[in-house]
């Protein structure tokens, strides 16, 4: 599966408050530690960490990119933030933006324009797409299929390939009142969302959202990742620091009949 | 696993070996192979996806062969009390190139020569050829331990492939080839999830992947070679998936297997044809099908059927 580390992201208070003191260390340090553990992008993502957000987010893609040749994932909801990464990116290792929706009220044509972003960084330029609209996140199975029909067509229209496509049906924190329901609404969501293109459109989740506010935090991520994967989902934005949930991977990845079994089958997923 | 498209595009591919050390490079070979490579699976893909040329290895025993039968020794007959000449005649006369020099000799139940006696033997055949060796053991995991490493030393610089390593006894080779700058023959009996497991423990010892050949075990034609075949074929999509512990080229070994079955030596068989092209003809196909399965290094015996094999691999890489 891709594999893309969470860690770089200036909610967390170490990254917080490096980008404050401009300790580049930190976040290199981050950054080495995950590609370690077996990341397959850096998600970087400036938070509220910092006012100036597109200056923010240039900073952190060059203090990564100087010490670490792990492709990264540009994250923000503001195009021009994600703009401003990609002026120095550098994107012959490959990037991913990370995310727009269909479409917002303000902003009809904001796929338009994430699209167009990805479309720049060349032919390893690749995009998260959430399955939300201008009414906001839906909260039952078919309208989130059809609003990742409606991406994966737009996607076509403009030629771009399916394969360069993260469909991400959102996750919300299960103890929210009355969400209980969704993450099995994701998984039927995952079922179908599979087959919208030949070749289909990977599917990612930002799983610790699942376990916001919760006990048990880890469990509940590695098992909903776990049952995810066997819906497939085949890309995850995850704390890629905690043995645990890699262990979860690659058991899930050889269950699937994806890796070779071996006695040492956690071992060789970790060269 | 599903069945690829030969279209498709993938993330990893075969390690490419060289075999063989020459004077630049601190040995004294005088010339070397080079085996792996491919980028799709066998013979699909563009031109450059399928790597490497396969290469023949051919057998060369350390003393007179016991078991052979009439018709597979016939050629040889002239050289089978001395390895060096027959190793020599299978690289002038019969165009190897590589030799396999396989210790018969050194195991308990079939001579029990010793350390001294197969280092010499390998001494002599280094000297008689210049082409790579590859260096093969009796398969009894005592004697094994005890000769080997002298054999390895005996070869070092040469970067000669050495085995086999087993899942049960890989600890003293995997070192001293090591030290020794050889590959490496990993070993598994016909079970893929051994083979990675093997990889993965000789890794373990920080011996370097790209240095390991694996091989599978063969079956030979009538007697299992399916199963070699399709355990050669989910080795290479493994590769292909990018699975490190899997990119390892292969060799196979059709020239001992299929000259073991009766169909291959039974003189007294009416019915079934001339011995003589019988035997050869069974080592053939024996050999054609594992290419067909993505072999990149062959150990064959009778000149006859490595002159077709040969031609064989020639046409396909032309």
């Amino acid at each position: 599966m891709i594999i893309i580390g969470e860690r770089i992201n200036g909610m967390f208070s170490d990254v917080k408050g490096a980008i404050a003191g401009k300790k580049k260390e930190v976040i290199q340090d981050l950054a080495a530690r995950q590609t370690a553990a077996g990341a397959s992008y850096l998600d970087v993502n400036v938070g509220t960490a910092a006012a100036d957000q597109a200056g923010t987010m240039q900073w952190l893609v060059e203090t990564i990119q100087a010490d670490c040749s792990t492709p990264l994932c540009l994250d923000s909801q503001k195009p021009d933030v994600i703009a401003a990464g990609l002026k120095v990116v550098d994107t012959s290792r490959g990037v991913l933006l990370n995310s727009s929706p269909l479409n917002k009220k303000n902003d009809e044509e904001v796929l338009d324009k994430y699209i167009e972003m990805a479309e720049q960084a060349g032919s390893n330029g690749k995009l998260i797409a959430l399955t939300m609209d201008k009414n906001g996140v839906p909260q039952d199975v078919d309208t989130r299929v059809a609003i990742a029909a409606e991406i994966v067509s737009k996607a076509m229209e403009k030629g771009f390939g399916a394969e360069r496509l993260f469909i991400d049906p959102i996750i919300l924190p299960v103890n929210v009142p009355n969400a209980q329901i969704q993450p099995l609404n994701v998984l039927m969501a995952m079922d179908q969302i599979k087959y919208l293109a030949d070749p289909a459109p990977h599917i990612v989740m930002g799983l610790s959202n699942i376990s916001q506010g919760t006990t048990e935090r880890s469990l509940i991520n590695r098992i909903f990742l776990a049952m995810a994967l066997s819906h497939g989902c085949d890309a995850a934005i995850m704390e890629v620091l905690d043995r645990d949930m890699m262990n979860v991977v690659a058991t899930a990845e050889m269950l699937m009949n994806k890796q070779i079994y071996s006695d040492s089958f956690l071992k060789a997923y970790q060269v | 696993m599903a069945v690829p498209e030969v279209t498709d595009s993938f993330s990893g591919c075969v390690n490419k070996v060289t075999l063989g050390a020459t004077s630049q490079a601190g040995g004294t070979r005088t010339s070397t192979v080079t085996v792996g490579g491919a980028k799709n699976v066998v013979y699909g893909g563009s031109i450059e996806d399928v790597g490497e040329k396969p290469v023949i290895a051919m057998d060369v025993l350390d003393g007179p062969p016991e078991d052979w039968p009439a018709s597979l020794l016939e050629p040889y007959k002239d050289v089978m009390n001395d390895p060096a000449a027959w190793a020599k005649k299978c690289v002038e006369k019969f165009g190897a190139e590589i030799v396999c020099l396989k210790f018969d000799a050194i195991h308990p139940d079939k001579g029990d020569k010793d350390a001294d006696y197969a280092v010499g033997v390998t001494k002599q055949v280094l000297q008689a050829v210049g082409v790579p060796l590859v260096l093969w053991g009796c398969g009894n995991d005592e004697k094994d331990n005890q000769v080997m490493p002298k054999v390895s030393e005996a070869a070092k610089g040469e970067d000669c492939l050495i085995g086999t390593v087993t899942e049960d006894n890989y600890k003293s080779l995997t070192a001293i080839s090591l030290a020794d700058g050889h590959h490496l023959i990993t070993e598994a009996p016909l079970d893929i999830n051994i083979a990675k497991q093997v990889n993965i423990l000789v890794s373990d010892m920080g011996f370097p992947l790209e240095r390991i050949v694996t091989f599978q075990a063969t079956g030979a034609l009538g007697y299992g070679i399916e199963y070699s075949y399709s355990i050669q074929e989910r080795q290479r999509l493994a590769a292909l998936g990018g699975d490190k512990m899997m990119t390892m080229p292969v060799i196979c070994d059709a020239g001992y297997e299929s000259w073991r079955v009766k169909e291959a030596k039974l003189e007294d068989a009416p019915g079934w044809g001339d011995v003589k092209e019988r035997g050869p003809t069974w080592e053939t196909v024996t050999a054609m099908c594992l290419l067909q399965a993505g072999a990149d290094i062959i150990r064959m015996r009778h000149p006859k059927s490595v002159e077709t094999v040969k031609d064989f691999i020639n046409q396909i890489w032309q």
